[in-house]
């Protein structure tokens, strides 16, 4: 291979995923740099504050709840689920981008993700915290959550394993344990990286601590490289089973609307959709803030938004499938659920969904769109807008008409339901602010492997 | 003090694939090629063996699968038969999930302890470490090290032939920790 094919060939790459003259040395500057500033920018300073008020909500008012117990919320018959069940549903939802794109992308040999993949992956453990506060305080009695877990206690009693919501327990569980030793074994190395570049004693036995003694050797990355490579391949099955299993805490029960069987496979796709959506408005924030732009580059975004495009399409579809199954299969009372949905009292909540969830990702088919940043980022928070509107419609307008006209009602949430769930925002954004305040936000040793250098091989004749 | 090893620097990871390919032709064993990410092709140029770290979590994967089905079986069948709705006690299909979310989770846990079995960390000190310019091997630099303990070791011959190979910078590393 010539020079010149060399050199344009780097340039084609770098312009793809990377821009500007990238080495190995630039990408650890640039991307250590972030953690290693002396003082947070401004604007940091003001979210983190921002942050820590929303948590303060959060504790107020869950330690109201735990005094006073769930009659502090709008649930009440037959609207036995109310924001909790939503936001749970939203948070796990958004919960999935993380795992999709450090675990299946990775198996796909898409390297793009390897730019956003810390990001995401961040941005799960702190969605799956968020979403795992839920079905532990809608319990009521939240000094008795232990009884979620299948430990011998003294009375001598287990949970009901034949009950989807165990299942439901056992999926985020396992799914918020396999992302964490996900995120930290991808974290391992860039550690390191941050270790051999502190300046003070105190970060470098810190950030040491955690690096394990990671030394770079071949003997390492080979085990390390294996280690990655199953866990994405066993986090695949699992982000796919996560939220199906979440859907058949609706799927198994007969309430119209929601015994369905295309919930598991509608859920996830949702899911995805939401998490990437999520990436989306984050990514946009972070790198402009931080000057990532040449990192987390046009050509990513892109990316995200045809998968949202895709994850989209299929839950447009899904929605148009409930419709046709309930005219479909002539049952009188799946007949008027769906009816119910777009023309009954709550049919803003239903087409603030379509709206957010159908039109919105149409615009995604054009490259002018798609690479239109704040476009990009309008129409991420209006995803997960959509998004928590269909758990709306699914938990709150399945329920507000029961069989009987007599058992009738509607729903609206007290200040304490709004007041947690934006407490759960100080939860989230607290500890992502923190995690770009102190650690890499995307991987060193990874986005290293997008340069062209970086394959033995290259250059050769 | 005693002499931990020789380190050596390459310019690239073509350089350090080669170099690893000549250490491994010339003998030695206690050696390893140091790098800011994993470098393709390395592991056969070095001469490792494959990974036996797959059939550790194939084992946990395995342990965790009947422990999941075992303990759902176990609880339902003899130490809390609870009939709800007439449903069989032995309702195998929906021990599916359970089973295959701790057979998930018992293989992480197996990638990751096992990983770091294999790796020999967490360890805190490690002689490498007392070299300044080892550090810059976390981002752009690559090194070759033999270690002391290898049966060729001779450190005047290790030098040559570290610096033969293209090696620049070659460093002779002590352990602090050792008298």
């Amino acid at each position: 291979m010539s020079e010149a094919v060399i050199k344009s060939r780097a340039q084609k790459n770098s312009e793809e995923l990377l821009l500007g003259d990238q080495t190995f040395t630039t990408i650890t500057n640039d991307i250590s740099g972030v953690p290693e500033q002396k003082k947070a920018p401004i604007q940091w300073k003001l979210a983190f504050a921002l942050a820590l008020s929303l948590l303060a909500v959060f504790v107020g008012s869950l330690g109201y709840l735990i005094w006073e117990g769930t009659g502090i919320w709008g649930v009440n018959m037959p609207i036995g689920w109310g924001w909790a069940i939503i936001n749970f549903v939203w948070w796990v939802g958004i919960g999935h981008a993380g795992t999709l794109i450090s675990a299946i992308l990775h198996l796909f040999r898409q390297n793009w993700r390897n730019s956003i993949n810390r990001f995401a992956e961040t941005m799960t453990l702190f969605a799956v915290i968020c979403a795992l506060i839920f079905p532990g305080i809608h319990i009521g009695r939240i000094w008795v959550a232990y009884w979620f877990f299948p430990v011998p206690n003294q009375m001598a009693m287990w949970p009901n394993f034949r009950s989807p919501l165990i299942w439901d327990f056992f999926a985020v569980f396992t799914y918020f344990t396999v992302s964490l030793l996900f995120w930290y074994t991808g974290l391992i190395p860039d550690l390191a990286t941050l270790r051999d570049r502190a300046k003070t004693k105190l970060k470098k036995k810190i950030y040491g601590f955690f690096a394990l003694g990671w030394r770079g050797g071949n003997r390492q990355w080979q085990h390390y490289e294996l280690a990655y490579l199953v866990l994405a391949g066993i986090s695949t099955p699992l982000v796919l089973s996560v939220h199906s299993v979440v859907s058949s805490d609706f799927a198994t029960s007969v309430i119209p609307g929601w015994h369905t069987t295309i919930f598991p496979p509608y859920f996830v796709a949702g899911a995805i959709y939401s998490g990437f959506g999520m990436v989306m408005t984050l990514a946009v924030a972070a790198r402009s803030l931080y000057n990532l732009k040449h990192i987390i580059t046009v050509n990513h975004l892109d990316k995200m938004a045809q998968i949202m495009l895709l994850t989209g399409s299929i839950v447009g579809y899904s929605y148009a499938m409930e419709f046709f199954i309930a005219w479909y299969s002539g049952n009188q009372y799946e007949k008027y659920a769906f009816i119910n949905r777009a023309l009954g009292p709550y049919w803003w909540a239903y087409w603030t969904m379509i709206f957010c969830n159908v039109v919105v990702p149409q615009f995604y088919w054009f490259k002018r769109f798609r690479t239109h940043v704040p476009f990009l980022f309008i129409t991420s928070i209006l995803v997960n807008i959509g998004m928590w509107f269909e758990r709306f419609v699914i938990v709150v307008i399945s329920l507000h008409r029961d069989y009987m006209p007599s058992a009738w009602a509607m729903y609206s949430p007290t200040i304490w339901d709004i007041a947690i769930y934006l407490g759960t925002f100080g939860i989230f954004f607290t500890g992502f602010l923190l995690f770009l305040r102190f650690l890499p936000m995307a991987s060193i040793a990874e986005v290293k492997l997008v340069l062209p250098e970086s394959n033995p091989h290259h250059g050769e004749h | 003090m005693k002499t931990y090893g020789i380190i050596a620097k390459f310019d690239d990871p073509s350089a350090l694939l080669h170099a690893a390919e000549e250490v491994r032709d010339a003998g030695f064993k206690n050696f390893d090629c140091h790098s800011p990410f994993p470098v393709h092709g390395l592991d056969d140029a070095m001469g490792l063996k494959r990974s036996r770290l797959g059939y550790v979590i194939g084992m946990c994967g395995l342990i965790g699968a009947l422990f999941g089905f075992g303990l759902q079986t176990w609880v339902h069948l003899f130490e809390y038969p609870m009939n709800i709705g007439g449903k069989p006690f032995f309702a195998y299909p929906a021990y599916a999930i359970i089973t295959f979310e701790l057979m998930v989770l018992f293989s992480a846990f197996g990638a990751v302890f096992g990983m770091m079995y294999f790796n020999k960390i967490p360890r805190l000190h490690h002689p490498l470490f007392y070299s300044e310019k080892f550090c810059s091997v976390t981002s752009d630099a690559f090194y070759v090290s033999i270690e002391s303990v290898d049966p060729k070791y001779d450190e005047r011959e290790v030098e040559n032939f570290l610096t033969k190979i293209g090696g620049k910078e070659i460093e002779i590393i002590k352990d602090e920790n050792e008298e």
